[in-house]
């Protein structure tokens, strides 16, 4: 029979209580949004997100390069082409919160954006 | 001596609404603290400072087209025709930015910026002076704008003011970058502390609202390098609307777009202001800032007085036959 010692076993039932237990949250988040980005708009246009949930967010673009910006949540992303960004936000504070396009795609990119509603 | 701010920009003369017309007059008696002033200026710039006129017009968007706005260049004509009609013309015109609006037609583009071109020049001005806005340059690297106009960051000093032309539109981001940024700092090297300086721009280079990309990511990195120097004023456009905003004691000056208006960032969403027919140049109309000192040596004062354009103001070749357009049968 293999022996523990005392200290070494409080450490395993320490680590196992943590696998048993939801890990942190913003390390791995339950809900995936996904956001396609198309000259000049995001699809969808609106989504609602819950305060301290996170939430990991998958975004596309259908034509060229294009930002997704919100400095109150923290988000700060390029969209290229051909491949899928992706990002975590947990939202602290309830609100809306408009993201923009902050890479010029064109004539009506001052106008790309869409929302994230924080309830 | 340290140059006091007020003493720097006596605003006077007109502001157009289109744009605002300056009147840069620091203490230049002829004796006094303003001739030491204008000696040591001269001796860091190779140019003493004397009083003269400038204006700043913006967001011309030449090629836009409605909605809301149908009028294409109307303002912009008008614009131009006003400032040339002036009895003492300013000696410098600064564009701050969009230009022209974009298009995917590079044949188109050229068109419009020499559109753009062709109607600035009616300005018979000694000086036009321009910088990108995101529109212009943004979805090449401001490559055409280049060809056409030149350098988008340059710097030039008039009659003892140092101008700084700062594009932070030509990186698809909206940013300086380091390259311009290391840039402004070994141009700014050669300036005395106390030297004038107007930087014009395009974007706000602090965060007036970034929610509707009002802002400059690296905006305070600018304002830092500008942080030693006493009398900085920053110029912009982009926002389409007048504002005026002291940050860390500067100025930056909004002037109004001369094609359509953006609401009062306070409103929560980012929509053009309604065309109106009875109006067509509503909030693209005139301010007048009648400025100066009270008396030799007194304090400044400033006068405003707005103007709204009317219709017998549409009076530009192309701006008349565009009304015509406009209107309904």
């Amino acid at each position: 029979m293999i022996r523990i010692a005392k200290p070494l076993q409080l450490l395993c039932a320490v680590a196992l209580c943590a696998l048993a237990t939801d890990r942190p949250r913003a390390e791995a988040p339950e809900r995936v949004i996904a956001i396609s980005a198309r000259r000049f708009q995001f699809t969808p246009s609106e989504v609602k997100l819950k305060k301290g949930e996170p939430v990991r967010i998958q975004l596309t673009s259908a034509d060229v390069t294009h930002g997704f910006f919100q400095r109150a949540l923290g988000i700060d992303a390029e969209i290229s082409p051909g491949k899928t960004t992706e990002l975590v936000v947990t939202p602290q504070e309830a609100g809306r919160f408009l993201v923009i396009c902050d890479h010029f795609c064109g004539s009506g990119h001052g106008g790309m954006n869409m929302t994230f509603v924080v309830e | 001596m340290i140059l006091d701010r007020r003493a720097f920009l006596r605003l006077a003369g007109v502001s157009l609404g289109a744009g605002a017309l300056y009147r840069a007059s620091p203490a230049l008696a002829a004796d006094g603290p303003g001739a030491a002033l204008g000696r040591r200026l001269a001796a860091a710039n190779g140019e003493a400072p004397a009083p003269f006129l400038f204006a700043q017009l913006s967001d011309t968007h030449v090629g836009f087209q409605g909605p809301p706005d149908p009028m294409g260049t109307a303002a912009f004509e008008r614009a131009a025709a006003v400032l040339d009609g002036l009895p003492a013309r300013p000696e410098l015109v600064l564009f701050t930015g969009d230009l022209t609006h974009d298009s995917e037609d590079q044949d188109e583009r050229v068109r419009r910026m020499r559109k753009f071109q062709e109607i600035a020049r009616r300005i018979r001005v000694p000086q036009l002076r321009m910088i990108p806005g995101e529109h212009d340059a943004g979805i090449d690297g401001g490559a055409l704008y280049r060809e056409i106009f030149g350098e988008t960051s340059y710097a030039f000093d008039h009659r003892g003011v140092h101008f700084v032309a700062l594009d932070n539109v030509s990186r698809a981001k909206p940013e300086v970058g380091a390259e311009r940024l290391a840039w402004l700092k070994q141009d700014l090297a050669r300036y005395a502390p106390t030297t004038p300086i107007v930087v014009f721009t395009h974007r706000p280079l602090f965060d007036l609202k970034p929610e509707w990309e009002w802002f400059t990511r690296d905006g305070d990195a600018v304002m830092n390098l500008l942080a030693p120097y006493e009398n900085v004023t920053v110029l912009y456009g982009h926002i389409h609307r007048e504002d005026i905003h002291t940050v860390a004691g500067v100025r930056h000056l909004a002037a109004r777009s001369l094609v359509f208006a953006f609401p009062d960032p306070a409103q929560p969403q980012k929509k053009p202001l309604p065309y109106d027919p009875d109006h067509p140049f509503k909030h693209l109309g005139l301010r007048l800032v009648h400025a100066g000192p009270e008396k030799p040596g007194g304090a400044v004062s400033l006068g405003l007085e707005e103007v709204e354009l009317t219709m017998r103001e549409h009076s530009g070749t192309e701006g008349l036959a565009q009304l015509l357009k406009a209107a309904p049968e």
